[in-house]
């Protein structure tokens, strides 16, 4: 029995051997996505978080049968074919939210998944959708000022 | 990009954005094998044996190492030789690793360490530091003769004089807890025998590079030169990767070096948890004697810091809590006794603060409840002690030569966050609002870089090449902070180039000279030190080349918008052009710049001694509110005012405040290490709770510009300063909101007693 994924857009065929395998080994290891990274095993830390139909997830604790048939998005799908950084990584890099970077892909791609909900969120908002992305080195002000300023690049939504 | 074109410049930040930037357990080799630590479930015992037949027995398991197959020295230490590679006589705490199985894949070798099995006799475990001092308590090294592992002492005028011209004298016991770094990279290490020439190479999560090294060259009994540490990207390090990381590439290197194989060891967090140091706690007894003036006239102290099972840099640390007992306050008399004591807790180390987070959440305490004995405010009892121009300090060493800006730091954050006038606001536990409101404030100096603790020296190497490009190499190690980046800055600066001209060189122990840890916040003054003065000798060896070219003199070369020229800007020679002729000149662009912090002094017996060669002054305010019936604790707001010299990246400068403060309200509300007899029960992140998005208030820094003139750029540091007083605002800010002290951290706050009837003379 084998399953499919999408990840970052490319349909991948899971090979039986690997449904078991936790997801992140299988991101990390068979398909050399590295970017999530894994910090806790536990779920508490968020720095493994990719988007599962566009929500964030903390897969360290899923196994890779979980996923079958969804839409994965790892932070090396963020970034444009050309290498052009999204609007979202440029505005974490030009406002000093980057220090040692490991909580990095996990809180860009939470940041993505609010914006892509609610493109205008209030700073509160922005502090209550990172409330599971554990960083030790910003205090998360500049990855707050970071998610503000990329905001307009998101388009609005008509109102309902 | 040129720097104006961003608020920030990093070089590494696309590779950290994208998911490209290789950590350690990121890199892959081909035929590696995984090893992973074995503890024991002692706390302090005498090993009888350990047996790994069964572990060694399992399917895919490799070898199973223990101190036996140390072909070098298993044990170090950067003061007392006491740390193991691998325990040997006793096991002398919860985290102490007997063994490592090596295996074909990390699962296995995870299966097999469970197979391990270590016989030894339990002892007497000593888990209290007080108790640890007695002259019968179990001895945690029997060849050091006692617990102590080192004394330190203050002695300044005459203490008994000082107390008698006092009016009052308080008297106060602190307490402070454990806390952990909590970098979200955990300690990694992979290391592979480069086959050609059998040159071991170490990739790991580590903050000094060099100190590795010469622990894996030790533990292996090998040259320094057969071992090349090679800089790897580190989430986060905060001061906690130095040992035990080196341990861990020591470990790893050892299996590698004995299997020829590369091998990768990656620690789970609770091994991670378990094993690494942390922050000392501290007991402190403090009197203060004061005027009715509000004169400090002395201050008697006495620190115990629990050290652990072994010594790490406990001296050191407690060191730098001696030479700042008194905080920023000029002290006529002081009498100050430190101890740093063996205990079989968790081994403590160095943490961003080193011996300062402790000392001044009791020193800022002081001054407001002396302030409010006197009768005058916080504010002004400060201003009436604090360190001015040319004060002289409790160590005998007279502030000059740099900007005193204790004052200025002050003022920069009193009229930031309107302090007087919210001060006025605050509930001090009365009002009919279950929301009591408070504003709390602390502030501090700090000596710059090691000090008298060590050796103190840094190198950088700049090497043109013939097409105009430039690669840099400084011996500071990137912990994430922006070094690289903050060096690169440096450079182009000084040569007048465009920054895009610079690479940093991927750094290795074998090329850049061993120029210490990048600890003590000394990256930048060191480190961008080094980097000026390379500068400055690449310059006069170009003006040297150009100046008959140039028609002056080679003093009269300028450079400048990415070339150089003679007196006018006529003539004018395009860097990228003067690289290439130089080559055809047969003359090497190459600098190697050397900065030697200046010289300090310190007698052991007295405490007396220019103890740094400058120091840095901040301030940081809070307002926060407490929840009458539930105790919790909201921060609102916070502002820190820092001078830093010269901030060579401005927006990294306020990413290190703002990073220091977030771990200052950690160590302040939340953060505990905890054991039960000795065994550590906080090993993950789920219970070990570190300040996430919604526990931090909106903060605003502001950063004080003064360049220190012993500084070739004028930069000082930051990373520690910013880590050291929010805890203390925050605690001042809690007795404004409450009416209430606390002496012990982290704060812990229960429902709160229904306000009093206020009558007359309630304030
Ligand atoms: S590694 Fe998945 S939440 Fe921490
Ligand atoms: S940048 Fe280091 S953990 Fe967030």
């Amino acid at each position: 029995m084998q399953m499919k994924l999408q990840v970052n857009g490319r349909e991948i065929d899971v090979p039986a051997a690997a449904l078991d395998k936790r997801i992140v080994e299988f991101l990390r290891e068979d398909l050399d996505l590295t970017g999530a990274k894994n910090a806790c095993d536990i779920g508490a830390c968020g720095a493994c978080t990719v988007l599962v139909n566009e929500e964030p997830n903390r897969i360290c604790i899923k196994r890779v049968k979980d996923f079958g048939g969804q839409r994965i998005l790892t932070i090396e799908g963020l970034v444009a074919p050309d290498g052009t950084l999204h609007p979202l990584q440029q505005a974490f890099v030009d406002c000093g939210a980057i220090q040692c970077g490991y909580c990095t892909p996990g809180m860009v791609l939470t940041a993505h998944a609010l914006l892509l909900k609610n493109p205008r969120p209030t700073r509160e908002q922005i502090r209550h959708a990172i409330f599971k992305n554990l960083c030790r080195c910003t205090g998360y002000q500049q990855i707050i000022d970071a998610i503000e300023q990329a905001a307009p690049h998101y388009p609005a939504r008509a109102p309902a | 990009m040129s720097k104006s074109a961003a608020k920030c410049w990093r070089n590494d930040a696309y590779a950290k954005v994208t998911g490209r930037a290789k950590f350690t357990d990121d890199l892959k080799f081909a035929n590696v094998l995984h090893a992973v630590p074995v503890y024991s479930e002692f706390v302090h015992a005498r090993i009888v044996s350990i047996d790994t037949a069964a572990a060694e027995q399992a399917t895919g398991v490799v070898r199973v190492l223990t101190a036996r197959d140390v072909p070098g020295v298993n044990r170090f230490g950067q003061i007392i030789r006491d740390y193991r590679i691998f325990a040997d006589d006793k096991i002398r705490y919860y985290g102490d690793v007997v063994a490592v199985v090596v295996a074909e894949t990390r699962e296995i070798a995870i299966h097999a360490a469970q197979l391990v099995e270590v016989n030894a006799e339990a002892l007497p475990a000593v888990l209290d530091p007080e108790a640890a001092m007695l002259p019968d308590a179990p001895l945690v090294h029997e060849n050091h003769g006692s617990n102590i592992v080192n004394t330190h002492v203050v002695r300044r005028g005459n203490v008994e004089e000082g107390f008698k011209q006092a009016d009052f004298v308080i008297e106060e016991d602190f307490q402070t807890q454990t806390i952990e770094h909590a970098y979200m990279e955990t300690e990694a290490a992979v290391c592979v025998p480069r086959s050609t020439d059998g040159v071991l190479e170490v990739y790991g999560s580590m903050q000094h590079p060099f100190s590795t090294r010469r622990f894996v060259a030790v533990c292996l009994g090998v040259a320094l030169s057969e071992v090349e540490v090679i800089g790897t990207p580190m989430g986060g390090g905060f001061g906690g990767k130095d040992d035990t990381a080196a341990v861990v590439c020591a470990r790893t290197a050892l299996a590698a070096k004995l299997l020829g194989r590369p091998v990768k060891m990656v620690y789970r967090r609770d091994w991670s948890m378990r094993e690494s140091y942390k922050r000392h706690p501290y007991r402190v007894h403090y009197r203060m004697g004061v005027t009715k003036a509000g004169a400090i006239t002395a201050v008697q102290c006495r620190i115990v810091a629990d050290g652990g099972a072994y010594c790490s840099v406990t001296p050191w640390v407690t060191w730098r809590s001696t030479v700042q007992c008194c905080g920023p306050y000029v002290v006529a008399n002081v009498h100050c006794d430190t101890f740093g004591v063996y205990t079989n807790n968790v081994v403590a180390g160095a943490m961003r603060g080193f011996g300062s987070p402790q000392m001044n959440f009791v020193i800022e305490q002081m001054v407001e409840i002396a302030a409010e004995r006197v009768g005058i405010s916080g504010i002004e009892f400060r201003r009436r002690n604090m360190v001015r121009q040319g004060s002289v300090t409790i160590t005998g060493q007279k502030l000059d030569g740099h900007k005193v800006a204790m004052e200025q730091a002050l003022d920069t954050v009193l009229s930031e966050i309107s302090y007087e006038e919210k001060l006025a606001r605050c509930a001090h536990g009365q009002g009919d609002d279950d929301e009591l409101y408070g504003i709390g404030i602390a502030m501090s100096y700090r000596g710059v870089s090691l000090g008298a603790e060590g050796v103190d020296f840094c190198a950088a190497i700049i090497n043109a090449q013939a097409d105009g490009s430039i690669l840099l190499e400084v011996g500071v190690h990137e912990n994430g902070q922006g070094a690289e980046s903050a060096m690169a800055l440096i450079c182009a600066e000084e040569l007048g180039v465009n920054l895009n001209r610079i690479r940093y060189r991927r750094s290795s122990t074998s090329n850049i000279p061993d120029s210490g840890t990048t600890v003590a916040s000394r990256g930048t003054i060191m480190g961008g030190g080094a980097v000026a003065l390379a500068a400055r000798e690449l310059k006069s060896k170009i003006a040297e080349a150009f100046c008959a070219k140039l028609g002056c003199a080679p003093e009269e070369v300028r450079f400048k918008v990415d070339g150089i020229c003679g007196k006018t800007d006529g003539e004018r020679i395009g860097f990228a052009d003067a690289m290439r002729q130089m080559w055809q000149m047969q003359r090497f662009p190459f600098a190697l710049g050397t900065f030697k912090a200046p010289r300090v002094s310190w007698d052991e017996h007295t405490g007396q001694g220019d103890a740094y060669f400058t120091w840095v002054y901040g301030c940081q305010a809070v307002e926060l509110t407490v929840n009458r019936k539930t105790g919790k604790v909201k921060l609102l707001h916070a502002v820190a005012a820092h001078d830093v010299g010269r901030a060579v990246n401005p927006e990294m400068v306020r990413g290190q405040i703002y990073g220091g403060m977030a771990m200052s309200a950690g160590y302040g509300l939340h953060e505990e290490v905890k054991a039960h007899g000795g065994k550590m029960t906080t090993l993950n992140l789920n219970t070990y709770r570190i300040p996430r998005s919604m526990d931090l208030p909106e903060m605003k820094v502001i950063l004080i510009e003064n360049p220190d003139p012993v500084s070739p750029t004028g930069a000082k540091s930051i990373g520690e300063p910013a880590n050291e007083i929010l805890a203390p605002a925050i605690a001042n800010a809690i007795s404004n909101a409450t009416g209430r002290r606390h002496f012990a951290l982290p704060i812990r706050l229960g429902a709160l007693p229904e306000p009093t009837m206020c009558g007359e003379g309630c304030k």
